[in-house]
């Protein structure tokens, strides 16, 4: 059985003049099904560009992904949303909520454009309010509601499309450190229900949660294994030598 | 994404800054509202005239006759006597209708503004063709053209205000000359000075003294029915062309095609009015690309959030072409609203200044359905129309800037 995501060889480069930014250099990235990978980097590594190739938000220069066996690296913009829309629950940093939508209506976007029928949204947007506790809220609007509870509400909408992947983006930089944790557990409660979930962050104390660390510098993996492996938390600063033997 | 889904939305966008959302409308607000003022008051005006002709009669045929001048070749009532017998089926009736410039007194009181016309006995069968009718007592007969009698018919105006409704068998003055009031005409309409009323019927071989010339320069025939208006036209114009070989000295109009004509004029000007306030929505249109093109840029993130989840590019173009589309609709509905009322505001005001003016008839403008459906699905046309680039324009934002703008 193929990967869930299989990042093939993968460039992204950027030309600004005459120079040429290597953004991805030939990344090789397999994720299962059921796995909880953190993709970690500093600024500039690389990991952001990933993130939006894994995400259909971008396609890369060269090489191939296939997601769910699908060739999704030369896709159109219409296409890309079909498979996000299918496929992929985002979370962000900012939660991303629509201010001017009620919450229930923020969870229920994604089926809105899946042409869901309007009982059968509210179902499912409910079931992921409820999943995530915060189906009392339903019709609060968004800035009534805390960051903890305006992230679960994102989590929420991410899980409403019951997507292959979920692709958490910094998923804590906007909490407190006690919200924070309660996010992290929650998406490890939620792999462990059987979601395939892709971490990406800069702080290796919240890669260490998932199973999986991929390390990225420069454009490249520099890490690929489990997250209780000592080298796996290693600052990039200091693994020049690490790198070496 | 369905469509109700996106007009809620757009109208709650639209409630969330009002100020903003009434100054995006407010050019759409005033064309429209122009538009239906407009032809409100054209159609009111139309009607008014419509009615004006009707009371006139649509059976009249008016002659001109310009004459060639030097007495060469005249036609006189005699002649127009003689064409009417020999074509009973089609006129049925003639009268010379001489405008006679005189002074009319009764006692001290002077009456500068009443029309005095001179007519022959045939009036008394065409009066309704003039939308008259004989009060009391009898309307210009044979005798008195034959023996030029100082008698007149006068209208109710004068019945009124000189002899206080008592006129019929007293005398009023017509240039130092005596008249004895014969008839008294039913009242139609208001009573006001040179209007509808303010009429004075003579013999018109008096007329023709009065005047000092025994050409008679207009008679109106009556005919038997409207269809055979443009038979009735043909003979009259046949026989003059006879006389004066050119069709360049006389003039023959049916009433049908006077109020074609004047609806005709009517129309084109509305037209060219309603086409200067249509200018207005054009600028309401552009006034809602802007803001649209500016409410794309403010939601960047909004939309990049929404592609994210799986917006389509036509998911995202339908959003911004409906908020447009509502925006300029709401802006329709309240232009309809605002030109509903002026329109009403300024009927009555219309009626009096045209009553000041001499005109009878009641001045009765209302918006029409037509121009409040042109203008509601014109409004709604242009917002989607001018909508449509701002919508297309955040439709092709690339996700990941959209998603990073702040």
């Amino acid at each position: 059985m193929s990967a869930l995501i299989e990042l093939n060889n993968i460039y992204k480069i950027y030309h600004m003049g005459d120079t040429s930014v290597h953004a991805l250099d030939g990344v090789n990235i397999e994720i299962q099904k059921g796995e909880f990978v953190a993709i970690v980097g500093q600024s500039g590594s690389g990991k952001s560009t990933a993130m939006n190739i894994i995400g259909c938000l971008d396609v890369p220069t060269k090489g191939r992904y296939r997601l769910n066996g699908v060739d999704v690296s030369t896709m159109k913009d219409d296409e890309q949303a079909e498979i996000r829309n299918k496929m992929l629950g985002f979370i962000f940093q900012q939660y991303n909520l629509l201010p001017k939508l009620s919450v229930q209506e923020n969870v229920e976007l994604s089926l809105l454009y899946a042409g869901v029928g309007a009982a059968e949204r509210r179902r499912r947007a409910m079931k992921a309010l409820q999943r995530v506790g915060l189906a009392n809220k339903a019709r609060n609007m968004p800035n009534q509601l805390s960051g903890g509870q305006q992230q679960r509400v994102s989590i929420a909408r991410a899980l409403a499309g019951d997507p292959s992947v979920i692709l958490a983006d910094e998923p804590t930089g906007a909490l407190d450190s006690r919200t924070s944790r309660e996010v992290l557990s929650f998406l490890q409660e939620l792999n462990r229900e059987g979601n395939t979930i892709v971490l990406i962050t800069h702080d290796n104390s919240i890669a260490v949660r998932a199973q999986r660390i991929i390390r990225l510098q420069d454009g490249r993996v520099i890490y690929d294994g489990p997250s209780d492996d000592p080298k796996a938390v290693v600052q990039p600063s200091d693994t020049d030598e690490e790198v070496a033997e | 994404m369905g469509i109700e889904q996106n007009f809620r939305l757009a109208i709650k966008s639209l409630m969330s800054s009002k100020v903003r959302a009434l100054l995006t409308m407010l050019g759409i607000i005033i064309g429209v509202a122009a538009v239906i003022v407009i032809t409100g008051l054209g159609s009111g005006m139309q009607r008014m005239m419509n009615e004006q002709f009707e009371q006139l009669g649509a059976n009249r045929i008016q002659v001109n006759i310009f004459g060639r001048g030097g007495g060469s070749r005249i036609v006189d009532t005699d002649d127009m006597y003689q064409l009417m017998e020999k074509n009973p089926d089609y006129l049925t009736g003639v009268t010379p209708y001489i405008s006679v410039r005189t002074l009319v007194r009764y006692g001290t009181e002077e009456f500068k503004r009443t029309n005095v016309i001179g007519v022959s006995e045939d009036f008394a069968d065409m009066a309704s063709v003039f939308g008259e009718t004989l009060k009391e007592g009898r309307f210009i007969q044979y005798l008195d053209a034959a023996r030029k009698q100082n008698v007149c018919v006068i209208g109710s105006y004068i019945n009124e205000t000189a002899f206080n409704g008592n006129g019929l068998g007293q005398t009023i003055t017509l240039s130092g000359t005596h008249y004895r009031i014969v008839g008294v005409l039913e009242a139609s309409g208001d009573l006001v000075e040179g209007g509808g009323n303010d009429y004075i019927y003579i013999p018109y071989t008096n007329a023709c003294t009065l005047n000092g010339t025994s050409e008679v320069n207009l008679f109106m025939f009556s005919c038997p029915g409207e269809d055979t208006a443009a038979i009735a036209k043909k003979i009259i114009s046949d026989y003059l062309y006879s006389v004066y070989l050119s069709e360049d000295y006389y003039y023959v109009v049916t009433s049908a095609e006077m109020i074609t004509m004047m609806n005709m004029m009517i129309s084109v000007m509305m037209t060219v009015l309603v086409a200067i306030a249509a200018i207005s929505l054009l600028v309401g249109g552009i006034g809602i690309m802007n803001i649209m093109l500016v409410s794309v840029s403010e939601r960047t993130r909004e939309i990049g959030i929404r592609k994210s989840l799986g917006a389509k590019r036509r998911d995202i173009r339908l959003q911004f072409v409906i908020e447009a589309g509502t925006t300029s609709a709401v802006g329709g509905v309240i232009g309809i609203v605002l030109g509903a009322l002026v329109t009403t505001v300024a009927s009555p005001i219309l009626t009096g200044m045209m009553s000041g003016m001499g005109g009878s008839g009641s001045f009765n403008a209302s918006p029409t359905a037509g121009a409040v459906a042109i203008a509601f699905g014109v409004s709604v046309g242009i917002g989607v129309l001018f909508g449509y680039l701002p919508a297309n324009k955040a439709a092709k934002l690339n996700p990941i800037d959209a998603l990073r703008y702040e």
